[in-house]
């Protein structure tokens, strides 16, 4: 069963330098697109990765599904309802069913706040049960991401650990029950050594609170092992989509067949291929018309710089936007 | 509750000045809670010594341990009365203008836009404000009442600690844990005062010692000058009553225990706002 | 030896303690070697950086058998000797983030030619010729050198940095996480750029690679050190220390570590937390968190043993490593743990 559906989505910033601005830095005005077209569907119980580089919109993409920022353009669909025309309860209703796991367990937990606390304020925010029932669902959640309740419930995120910080912060996302959960780049800031532990944790909650699960990285290896379908995105568009085996295996899109090769990997004797990538990133200002990626493809054609190739299914389950698929679709 | 005060006693103890002056504002404290029951005389009585004269203008002696007004009346009565004015004046200006202050602080803050320019724009005309000419002219039109010495001070002194706040709220309103509040169905009212408004305290504590120092100050100042309530005195007050009856050059106890006290009770505050200072910049704490 | 570090000690004087930051760690860069020092935060290395570089607080105290760069002994030079000598000519270093430690209101290009100056008699000319040249090394247009920072990506900021560590041609370079927050497209341009850099050079140089990512470890390194707690685990060349690991620390590090290669690999992280670093800590730093620990292990500091040729080992049970291998493999073997991590 289909849980969500994003159409296009857009994300556009006007930027306006003063006078002096322009002449002294050579900065123009215009529109940052960070995200640009973004289209995916997420079926119930599955964990989707969304992977690019920083600037890709990403990010931005979450926020707006989250309802913590309105889009400037395409339309959200949250089992079947049209999350741009919620009413009041509506919102109060998404917010209990989508939620978000951050990056950074260092700044995603107010300081001021006990465990217990933190993981009861969805619950008191939205007025969920009374202080019994309250405590009972915060103790249930918090042993379920393993931290001992008594143990951990009058800390202080101060005196604990980043595991145990990111810990909390996934009871405090999970504790309401969500059905959606977006996972920000949870691991990024914590040790390798136990990324693998919470990387875990999540994909086994995920199977039995059962939610699904938007799971944002930059980490392709990272993704590779949680997630079941991949989505590639680069300068606020989605690039590729399909199952994560299909795209490492058979990459499609120029893009990702050069982050593949990019990505290094923990084993002395093997010989990585080269990327087959031009150039240096850019901003998403003011982008010119055509693909996204034609400054940077070492197979741009024409009309790569002209029309911006529409996200086409190649292959059964694998989704492409790339002119060399579009005629083939 | 419980925890809060206790929080308070570790800041305090912590640092050596601020202790001297948490134990010199609790005595001024007490004093001004419990002193009017036990002072000698009535203060706006003249006095009989016992040797059967008025008691004008005696120095300090073990009749009258601060010695006496040119009215014959006892200072150290009129000291614990004052106490008591003082302290209520200091208390409730510095209280009320933080209120004032930190809520429109974290109003303009964490709303921005057009709340944020009225406010900050609203806060600028009362900079403007004068204190004493603001003083004198409610106190021409509606008589001398301890209130409007209040109010007055009130005005003045709630401009700055707006302006901080504001600015901390708009830095900890970028932090991640405020967008995880707006993520876990946070309301914008929930976040302003259970979210942001903890991590603001040691500076809003700092300010509330900071507006009573103050407050204090400019009342002692005003009552100096004559505009105060007669009928509750305060320290300015009584220096006041020195200075009309011209004797200031020959009475020095007269000048010097009110003197001392507002000198004392301002720099206690100030030593505690210190102590409240590290905590809220911990940089500058002392290893 | 480009460097030898033998039986290095670092220790901070702190009010609640003596922290062992870096505890008798010993260690050889070659000529014309990569050496990879792997180890997560708290393992000590940024302090091990501190000591090789002069860059130590007051409170800190240092002691070891040998630390010489090229023969030349550097615990016996003054700090002006050290300076005069050695810094940026012999040894220089990219930090950790450095390409945020660019100063936002100078030119990039006025940024190297400082250090250039600071360290050499080269005047102003003769050094905004070399950053040009320098440039154009790690793959930069010389036209940036006009740039100020904010107007540079995260990785030419980084690339300048390392221009200006490569500027006075010395044989050691220590790179601490120098694509640690990078995309790994960039991540992986820098890398292949370093790679040629060592190549073209006239003179061999040497890099010692600091960093948490063992990926990247794998890729650069011709020999490897595993670092924990202050200590060095294990020690060997980059193919050995992959085919033939020896040390629990090692095996848990592999097992943590998803690879694009094997999709289906299950990831076992290692429960606990590195120790405190307060005080002495008898036997094996790693003994506490260890699936294979005895009793034995928390008596007596293991010796570094050679259990092949250049392959060294803190570990007393290495006699079971066949069996400690296809263990370590298994997520039973690392569930039994005392803490939560």
């Amino acid at each position: 069963m289909e849980i969500l559906k994003v159409h296009e989505l857009k994300q556009h910033f006007q930027v306006s330098s003063g006078f002096l601005a322009r002449v002294l830095s050579r900065e123009r005005p215009g529109i940052i697109k960070a995200v640009d077209g973004v289209s995916f569907s997420l079926e119930q119980g599955e964990i989707l990765g969304l992977a690019g580089e920083s600037g890709c919109g990403k990010s931005t993409a979450c926020l707006a599904i989250a309802k913590l920022r309105e889009p400037t353009g395409g339309a959200i669909s949250y089992k079947g309802t049209d999350i741009s025309k919620l009413t009041t309860q509506g919102l109060r209703d998404y917010r209990r069913q989508v939620q978000l796991i951050f990056q950074d367990p260092y700044e995603s937990l107010n300081p001021r706040f006990k465990v217990f606390d933190l993981v009861a304020e969805p619950l008191r925010a939205l007025r969920l049960g009374e202080p019994p029932e309250i405590r009972r669902q915060v103790r249930e959640t918090l042993g379920k991401v393993g931290l001992e309740p008594l143990k951990y419930e009058g800390r202080y995120p101060h005196e604990l650990s980043g595991g145990e910080r990111q810990r909390v912060g996934i009871a405090s996302a999970l504790v309401s029950n969500p059905e959606l959960v977006i996972a920000d780049e949870p691991l990024s800031m914590l040790d390798v050594s136990i990324r693998a532990g919470i990387l875990d944790l999540i994909r086994e909650l995920s199977k039995g609170m059962n939610f699904s699960c938007i799971y944002v990285s930059h980490d392709l290896s990272i993704l590779s092992n949680i997630s079941e379908r991949l989505m590639i995105m680069y300068l606020g568009r989605t690039m590729e989509l399909a199952p994560t085996g299909e795209i490492i295996r058979d990459p499609l899109h120029p893009y990702t067949r050069a982050l593949i090769s990019a990505v290094p990997i923990p084993d002395p004797a093997y010989r990585r291929p080269v990327p087959n990538i031009r150039g240096e990133v850019s901003r998403p200002l003011n982008p010119p018309p055509g693909c996204r990626f034609q400054g940077r493809c070492s197979e741009v054609t024409d009309v790569c710089t002209s029309t911006s190739p529409p996200l086409v299914e190649a292959k059964p389950g694998h989704y492409v936007a790339c002119h060399q698929y579009t005629r083939a679709a | 509750m419980k925890e809060f005060l206790l929080t308070q006693l570790r800041i305090l103890t912590r640092h050596r000045f601020g202790a001297f002056g948490g134990i010199v504002i609790l005595l001024f404290g007490v004093i001004a809670l419990f002193g009017p029951v036990l002072a000698p005389h009535d203060p706006w009585t003249s006095l009989t010594s016992a040797d059967g004269r008025l008691a004008l203008l005696r120095p300090p002696s073990l009749e009258f341990p601060l010695g006496t007004t040119s009215m014959g009346r006892d200072i150290l009565s009129q000291m614990i009365h004052a106490t008591r004015t003082t302290v209520i004046i200091g208390l409730s200006s510095g209280l009320i203008s933080i209120i004032i202050g930190a809520n429109v602080g974290l109003l303009a803050g964490y709303f921005g836009g057009r709340l944020d320019e009225v406010l900050m724009r609203f806060t600028d005309i009362i900079y403007g404000l004068p204190f004493l000419p603001f003083l004198i002219v409610l106190i021409s039109l509606f008589g001398r009442n301890i209130w409007f010495v209040i109010l007055a001070i009130c005005c003045i002194v709630w401009r700055t600690s707006a302006r901080v706040v504001r600015a901390q709220t708009l830095s900890i309103r970028q932090r991640q844990f405020i967008l995880a509040a707006r993520a876990r169905g946070a309301s914008s009212g929930r976040i302003i005062y259970r979210h942001i408004l903890p991590n603001i305290m040691p500076l809003l504590l700092l300010y509330t010692a900071f507006n009573i120092a103050w407050s204090v100050l400019a009342e002692a100042g005003a009552s100096f000058l004559g505009f105060s309530d007669p009928d509750n005195l305060s320290w300015g007050g009584i220096l006041y009553n020195l200075w009309i009856s011209g004797k200031i050059r020959v009475a020095w106890w007269w000048f010097a225990w009110p003197s001392i006290c507002i000198i004392l009770l301002v720099s206690a505050l100030v030593f505690v706002s210190r102590a409240y200072e590290e905590v809220a910049n911990p940089r500058l704490r002392q290893r | 030896m480009v460097l030898d570090i033998k039986n290095l000690s670092t220790r901070y004087h702190t009010s609640e303690g003596v922290v062992r930051a870096v505890d008798g760690v010993s260690l050889s860069v070659g000529e014309d070697q990569v050496f990879g020092l792997a180890g997560e935060s708290g393992c000590g290395k940024s302090t091990l950086i501190r000591t090789v570089m002069r860059l130590l607080p007051g409170s800190a105290r240092v002691d070891a058998d040998e630390l010489s760069y090229e023969g030349r002994d550097l615990l016996s030079l003054s700090d002006g000797e050290y300076r005069e000598k050695i810094l940026w000519k012999g040894i220089s270093l990219v930090p950790q983030s450095a390409m945020n430690s660019l100063n936002p209101v100078y030119r990039v290009g006025e940024q190297v030619v400082e250090a250039i100056r600071a360290h050499s008699r080269v005047s102003r000319r003769e050094a905004l010729e070399m950053v040009g040249g320098l440039f154009r090394g790690v793959g930069l247009q010389p036209e940036l050198v006009r740039n100020y920072p904010h107007e540079l990506s995260g990785g030419m900021r980084q690339r300048a940095m390392i221009a200006m560590s490569l500027a006075l041609d010395p044989r050691l370079i220590i790179m601490d996480e120098p694509t640690t927050g990078l995309d790994v497209l960039v991540q992986e341009r820098i890398l292949r750029e370093l790679k040629e850099i060592r190549k073209k050079k006239k003179n061999a140089m040497s890099i010692l690679l600091i960093t948490h990512d063992i990926s990247v470890i794998a890729e650069m390194s011709d020999r490897i050190g595993i670092m924990y707690a202050g200590r060095i685990m294990e020690q060997a060349d980059a193919l050995e220390l992959f085919r033939e690991p020896y040390h629990p620390y090692t095996l848990g590090l592999k097992n943590a570590f998803p690879s694009i290669r094997q999709l289906d690999r299950e990831l076992i992280s290692i429960p606990g937390a590195p120790p405190n670093l307060i005080g002495d800590i008898p036997g094996c730093v790693f003994a506490f968190r260890c699936p294979f620990a005895v009793p034995k292990c928390m008596e007596r500091r293991p010796p570094d043993l050679e259990v092949k040729p250049n392959h060294f080992v803190q570990c007393i049970r290495t006699d079971r490593v066949e069996e400690f291998r296809e263990r370590s493999g298994e997520k039973e073997t690392w569930r039994s743990s005392k803490s939560m991590n």
